[in-house]
């Protein structure tokens, strides 16, 4: 029976993708056919989660395992998706088929005649793929792949009312965060490598034995997997001090707020430690400041809450709070009590956001008959300073709001703003030259000093990521901006060919995707500037209004560029990122850094192009502070 | 408008600011209103054009969606010519034709509105509006919270910027990031021209400035600018005005420019390159906008002109003698009524249907038992004098939502939530999915009064008060009231056995602008204590006997009876069934069949509009599709409430009765016959302009534009304090209908149809500036109809003249139901498709 329960497992990914390629060829003004689509596709998949759960029960809940596709393979290094089963997966697959399912049916008439029905229906889909590519992760890898999946669909759901500021604003920036939380999975990927000199899957997590002999021989490395796993948790589960994102990505239609930020998608944080508790219950370290962290945002969070006047960010805050507690519960290691909060703190929340505008006229009417006015004092004691001062802290968020940009991000852009006084061509001057200098670098490397020829590959690595950096924070030229990110992904090889012994056939790969992408991205720009005379990355342009294909064929280069999960590119990245080596810190760090940016200043132009309020005015626009 | 004003005066200023700001109540009091009032002093397009220039609104549809209205031939080509021939000479015909038709023009849209302030960007690339609106937005809203917040704002009970300063004085946190904006707040001087001064140092530029920042974020002026002035729409009291909150921004101008530069920078007025625009200076007409006043009249004209036609072209019946009367019926003058008044002819062709304001005449505070506050039961304007109470109604009558309870919000009472009710609340999901039933948290017009409970209404002694107000009202009073009613709606004589009054409410749920949904002549609130103590009047046996000394004589068997109609469930409640005589009981059971029956159809009449029902389907199938769709928590449209309302018939109910108007009418009844002087007819139209026209112009200023002027899609809004919506969690307040309310409108202004003779209608309309005003300034149309020759008068400039038809011909149907099964619902929101549901006028044989 397990063998069928597990050769089972890929069907769980299969149904979503079949349903997201076939949705994606239905014609916008086809409401219904969208919405069967997507219904019987999630339909089906709830239908199999469940009878696949029986099954499972019934035959004592085994754990099952399953290694999948072999997407590339070297000596010392295979890409592989694989699967892995457990009661943790359960839950979640309960739960989200569950919601998906019902939230599906719900919006099939709560989102008719919405401008967008149709890219609606699609992300929901394509999160759905990158959920359950999660859940049903069995090693970093695919957990990785789904969780870039899910960033971007979170992008693209935030920002589904793309012709208003604030949406697309916020977007950006729930997307700017997230991206935190890729680059530690990235670190920890690479680490992995070093730490278990295999591709570690998740089942071998389980082995007691196994990962404390690691854990002796390398310590500090385990803290630090252990301390990026964290990360990565509290970015997506919106923990302290990230848990600003959550209220500002309450932006699209309330039912799509309700099952994503309400419920699948922040508790995925708590997902991730759950599975990598194994690992990291040794370290006692880790334990103890996952309980802190848990405890100080469900304390934080629930203040916040408490002061939160508009509905929904009530609730947005008191799911991180409860998230919080969950934290905790998973670090003292109960963890059915954790999935079992998780089950319940998702659906309370995806249904008091459902019914959320029903407020209004409730709480009215309670009032009406049960008014107590509210006391206040006028005395003016210590206590009562405590009081008001907590009181506009909770009301400020604690500043968590700039933070994340003014500890991580702004002070890359000030980084790539100071090359501003670099012009396009010199920059193309200098691309040249460096360039060149590297060449020769890499056919005469017998006749540098060996000295010099160690720094070489993060000379480069650092030049790509400058370019990079200037990239970024390119407000002018969005062309430039474009040319910019192509250069960093030419500067990736060259750094790496310098570093070792990477083959051929490697780089030919890479840069295939680099350069499919680039052309086709630089393509679409010309063609809208043929249009618009001016495209500028100073303010949002909101040119999708009138070029909607060029924009979706913009954002499929962007991803190619971005090295977006199964792009070329982005196995080439994978492949480079074998090459570095153990003592490779800094390199590690810049590769990782560039993977990240890149992927902010992409997505950046993409936005500043073709989302926000349209920069022609001859049709009715959504004011500034809408 | 006091334009070229160098010197700043404050009050002035401030008062001339207030005007124009959106002047919408918190939702719990919504009234529709036309958004543009301010600019109702003017014509309706100089008043348009003004307010598109200087704000930037769009105030009509573009020219290509006037221009593909023309192809689908819902513009008709023949009006089209005559109004271009009236406005620009016979002459100039073609050569319009041409312009209007087929000349390229640039569409765009600049505004006056914010070129002041943009000078933040240029010239110092700061970005004010980002930096201060979500702080702004969210300390606003926690202060005026009505109480979705578990801690209120700590000092509430004083002013806003009292509140603000005690916090500040009193707190190791500050709202501010510099010591100068504190400083300033707690010892300096903080009068707006002082701040001003800091921030503009121009003094001409001071007006302009304040009219930048309020306008940056209407939503949140225009709600503390409505508070100001009506403070008892808040039930948790608030003092705030538009002066603390300018003052309150200016401060954190001032503030968040000293964090960015560290108190080292200029004024803006002190280095302006290019001094913008005077804001309220003449905005002149181009030819665009001559072109797009062409296609607006030729549009509205296409439909009036039909429906003029028809009522000339329907057959004229004999003035028949007085026959049996099976029953009668009042029922409010909303456009929702008119095709349930006409099954009911339809069905029973032996009852007679009229219609008046729903507030039925009677103006009161309603204080339901257990309520702590009174509630308004009459129209905004009113004021009323009285009190009626509600006694011993039934135990339990209110259910409690859990979902709702503060106590999820709390960590510990949180947690034990999530494991209990949180796994219930998928079950009950499910349930609402796809079995959807009432539930607590639904917006009920049942809930509005306990339909077995008593009322207070008659007061015997007048010194019985409360609160200032007369509790009841004395007979005296009472036979004013009827009196006035049962006059100008023209029931005099012909009394049926039971006269049904009925009001009017809705069912909704998810909808935060459940009161748009209620009678707007009771106040936003549902008609059924109006109903009810009309009833008693009319019913009072010494009202009954003053009033036949004075001829009106009620027969002693004829009995009013209150009902209630919810317009989304297409419901009935009678209230006091059991005051009945037992011969009216009987007729009471024979008549409501007719009632229900009737409600079936109303039902099917308005699923055609709605796509999750097959129109096709039997009316008792449609009847309880409609039932499930009124509480389904994923329809965000249970009805489609005053949308396409175009036209507004006052008179006798033959003035209308054969033809088929799609509901888009309303209709006051009002009989010439018995008002010669038209002494009553200024009662009757004295509601029309505010009431309809306050509807009808909300509807068209919410289509056309429906992001500023409108509240955009309602899917991502968020409720903010209970007292409006925004997007997201730090967007501006969005005023205005959402989207899902106006899609189907078609924007034309309402055309008020008089039947009565011109000079009467004149000497009616303008004794009240404030309502002429919408008849002179043409922001309603108006037109009198002879009610002998049928003869048609169009109101223009002051005067009346005669009107000719251009149609001469009209579809003719003789069943309504075949015709609504034959038509498709419309594809997109798209104007020409969504408006194709729209139904030309048809004569009903």
């Amino acid at each position: 029976m397990t063998l069928l329960l597990t050769s089972m497992l890929q069907y769980f990914l299969l149904i979503p993708f079949l349903g997201f390629i076939f949705s994606l060829f239905i014609p916008n003004k086809m409401e219904n056919t969208v919405s069967r689509t997507v219904l019987f596709t999630v339909g089906s998949h709830l239908i199999l989660s469940w009878g696949f759960l029986i099954i499972w029960l019934i035959y004592n809940h085994p754990t099952l395992e399953k290694s999948e596709i072999i997407l590339f393979k070297t000596n010392e290094y295979q890409f592989l998706i694989s699967f892995y089963f457990d009661k943790i997966s359960a839950v979640y697959l309960f739960v989200g088929s569950a919601l998906t399912f019902l939230v599906t049916q719900y919006c099939r008439w709560y989102l008719h005649r919405e401008g967008g029905y149709k890219r609606f229906f699609n992300i929901i889909l394509f999160f759905y793929i990158g959920y359950n590519l999660i859940i049903f992760s069995g090693n970093f890898e695919t957990l990785f792949v789904g969780w870039e999946i899910l960033g971007l669909s979170s992008f693209l759901l935030i920002g589904f009312y793309r012709d208003r500021y604030l949406p697309v604003k916020n977007a950006l920036k729930v997307f700017t965060v997230f991206r935190i939380a890729d680059m530690c999975l990235l670190i920890v990927m690479w680490m992995n490598h070093y730490l278990w000199r295999t591709n570690i899957k998740f089942s071998e997590l389980t082995d007691e034995q196994f990962i404390s002999e690691h854990l002796q021989n390398h310590p500090i490395l385990g803290i630090l997997i252990s301390l990026m796993i964290l990360l990565a948790a509290a970015v997506k589960s919106g923990q302290l001090p990230f848990s600003s994102w959550v209220p500002r990505a309450i932006e699209g239609p309330t039912p799509s707020s309700a099952i994503f930020y309400g419920s699948l998608s922040v508790h995925l944080g708590a997902f991730l430690l759950l599975r990598t508790f194994p690992f990291w219950q040794q370290l006692t370290s880790i334990v103890i400041t996952v309980i802190f962290l848990g405890l100080f945002t469900s304390i934080i969070a629930t203040g916040i809450a408490r002061v939160q006047s508009s509905v929904k960010t009530q609730i947005a805050y008191s799911s991180i709070a409860q998230i919080g507690l969950i934290f905790i519960e998973i670090a003292l290691g109960f963890h059915e009590l954790a999935l079992m909060h998780f089950t319940g703190n998702a659906f309370l929340r995806t249904y008091q956001l459902l019914v959320s505008p029903s407020v209004v006229s409730y709480m009215i009417r309670e009032q009406f008959y049960n008014f107590i006015p509210r006391y206040h004092v006028d005395k003016k004691s210590a206590l009562r300073k405590i009081k008001n001062s907590i009181y506009l802290l909770c009301l400020k968020e604690f500043k968590l709001d700039s933070f994340v940009h003014r500890f991580f991000w702004n002070p890359l852009k000030g980084l790539g703003r100071k090359l501003n006084f670099l012009s396009g061509k010199e920059i193309f001057v200098f691309f040249i030259a460096t360039y060149f200098i590297g060449l020769i670098c890499l056919f005469n490397e017998q006749s540098i000093p060996k000295e010099v020829c160690k720094y070489l590959p993060e000379f480069f690595a650092f030049i790509g990521l400058l370019m990079l950096l200037k990239s970024f924070a390119e407000i002018k030229d969005a062309l430039l901006s474009w040319v910019l990110v192509i250069a960093m992904h030419l500067y990736r090889p060259l750094s790496m060919a310098l570093n070792g012994d990477i083959k051929t056939n490697e780089i030919i790969l890479y840069l295939s995707g680099v350069i499919i992408s680039g052309v086709l991205g630089y393509a679409c720009l010309n063609e809208l500037k043929s249009h618009e005379h001016k495209i500028t990355l100073d303010q949002f342009q909101g040119h999708s209004y009138e070029h909607p294909k060029l924009a979706f064929i913009f954002l499929l280069a962007c991803l190619g560029l971005m090295a977006f999960p199964m792009t070329p590119t982005f196995i080439g990245v994978e492949l480079i990122f074998t090459h570095i080596h153990e003592d490779q810190a800094s390199l590690i760090f810049f590769a990782a850094l560039s993977y990240v940016v890149s992927g902010l200043a992409l997505i950046r132009i993409y936005a500043r192009i073709f989302l926000g309020p349209h920069i022609k005015t001859y049709h009715a626009q959504p004011s500034g502070s809408s | 408008m006091n334009s070229n004003n160098s010197i700043f005066y404050e009050h002035e200023v401030l008062h001339e600011l207030k005007r124009f700001l959106p002047s919408q109540a918190p939702l719990k009091d919504f009234v529709h209103r036309n958004i543009l009032h301010a600019f109702q002093n003017f014509k309706f397009y100089d008043g348009i054009r003004h307010a598109s220039k200087i704000f930037g609104y769009f105030v009509s549809l573009q020219l290509e969606d006037y221009r593909s209205l023309y192809i689908s031939k819902r513009i008709r080509e023949d009006i089209l010519k005559r109004i271009i021939a009236d406005k620009k000479g016979l002459e100039h015909t073609n050569e319009w034709m041409k312009n209007v038709l087929s000349k390229r023009y640039d569409t765009s849209i600049s505004s006056r509105i914010g070129l002041l302030r943009l000078n933040w960007k240029i010239q110092y690339r700061i970005d004010l509006d980002l930096s201060v609106h979500p702080f702004l937005f969210r300390i606003l809203c926690s202060y005026l919270d009505q109480g979705i917040s578990i801690w209120g704002f700590p000092v509430g009970n004083k002013g806003f910027l009292s509140s603000i300063r005690e916090i500040e004085e009193n707190s190791f946190t500050s709202f501010f990031k510099r010591k100068r904006a504190k400083e300033l707040l707690l010892k300096g001087n903080c009068k707006i021209e002082d701040l001003l001064k800091i921030l503009v140092g121009d003094e001409s530029l001071y007006k302009q400035y304040l009219y930048d920042q309020q306008f940056a974020h209407q939503g949140w002026s225009g709600m503390v600018s409505t508070i100001e002035d009506q403070p008892q729409s808040l039930l948790n009291p608030k003092k705030i005005s538009i002066h603390d909150l300018i003052i309150f921004e200016l401060l954190l101008e001032i503030d968040a420019l000293d964090f960015q530069f560290e108190e080292d920078w200029l004024p803006i007025g002190s280095n302006l390159k290019n001094r913008p625009e005077e804001l309220f200076e003449e905005v002149p007409k181009t030819e665009l906008d001559e072109v797009l006043s062409i296609w607006q009249d030729a549009f509205e004209w296409s439909y009036y002109d039909q429906v003029l036609a028809a009522i000339q072209l329907q057959k004229k019946k004999e003035e028949s003698t007085p026959f049996h009367k099976s029953f009668q019926v009042f029922t409010c003058i909303d456009d929702r009524e008119v095709s349930f008044r006409r099954y009911l002819e339809r069905i029973d062709s032996e009852c007679e249907t009229f219609a008046t304001p729903g507030f039925f005449g009677v103006e009161f505070y309603f204080q339901p038992e257990h309520g702590k506050f009174y509630t308004k039961c009459c129209p905004e304007p009113v004021t009323p004098k009285y009190l009626i109470k509600e006694t011993a109604t039934k135990k339990g009558g209110r259910k409690k939502e859990a979902y709702f309870s503060k106590l999820s919000h709390s960590l510990f009472r949180g947690w034990l939530i999530t494991q209990t009710l949180g796994l219930l609340s998928g079950f009950k999901l499910a349930l609402n999915i796809f079995y959807p039933s009432a539930m607590p948290a639904m917006a009920s017009p049942i809930a509005h009064m306990d339909k077995a409970s008593n009322l207070t209404i008659e007061n015997i002694n007048t010194n019985h008060r409360e609160n200032d107000l007369q509790v009841g009202f004395t007979i005296d009073e009472m036979l004013q009231r009827v009196e006035t009613v049962l006059i100008s709606i023209g029931l005099v004589k012909d009394f049926a056995s039971i006269v049904y009054v009925v009001g009017h409410g809705a069912t909704s749920i998810n909808n935060p602008h459940y009161c748009a949904y209620d009678c707007g002549a009771c106040g936003s609130r549902p008609g059924s204590v109006n109903a009810r103590v009309f009833c008693f009047m009319a019913n009072h046996p010494e009202v009954r006997a003053i009033l036949g000394s004075r001829g009106l004589t009620i027969p002693i068997e004829t009995q009013f009876m209150g009902a209630l109609h919810d317009t989304t469930r297409d419901e009935i409640t009678y209230f006091d069934e059991n005051l009945l005589s037992p011969v009216n009981s009987t007729n009471h059971k024979k008549n409501s069949p007719v009632f229900v029956k009737a409600l079936d159809f109303n039902s099917k009449e308005r699923s055609r509009r709605l796509v999750s029902i097959d129109t096709n389907l039997s009316a008792k199938k449609i009847h309880k599709e409609i039932l499930r769709r009124s509480v389904s928590l994923f329809e965000p449209r249970q009805e489609l409430n005053h949308s396409t309302n175009a036209i507004c018939f006052v008179g006798r109910r033959s003035l209308s009765k054969d033809i088929y108007l799609d509901r888009r009418s309303s209709m006051s009844s009002y009989d010439y016959k018995i008002d010669p002087e038209g002494k009553y007819l200024f009662n009757v139209m004295k509601p029309i302009a505010p009431v309809m026209g306050g509807v009808n112009l909300e509807y068209f200023f919410s289509r056309v534009d429906n992001y500023k002027l409108g509240s955009g899609t309602k899917l991502p809004h968020n409720v903010m304090g209970l007292i409006g919506v925004a997007n997201g969690s730090d967007g501006d307040l969005r005023p205005g209908l959402p989207s899902q309310m106006i899609e189907v409108h078609d924007p034309i202004r309402l055309l008020v149809i008089v039947e009565q003779f011109p000079e009467i209608v004149l000497g009616a309309i303008n004794q009240e500036p404030e309502t002429y005003e919408f008849y002179i300034n043409e922001w309603v149309r108006l037109v009198a109809v002879n009610p002998e020759t049928r003869d048609i008068f169009l109101f223009k400039d002051g005067s009346f003249s005669i009107y000719r038809p251009l149609t001469r011909a009209l579809g003719a149907i003789s069943d309504v139901i075949t015709l609504i099964e034959s038509v498709k619902a419309a594809k997109s929101t798209h104007i020409v498709e969504a408006t194709k549901e729209n139904l030309p006028v048809y004569l009903i044989h």
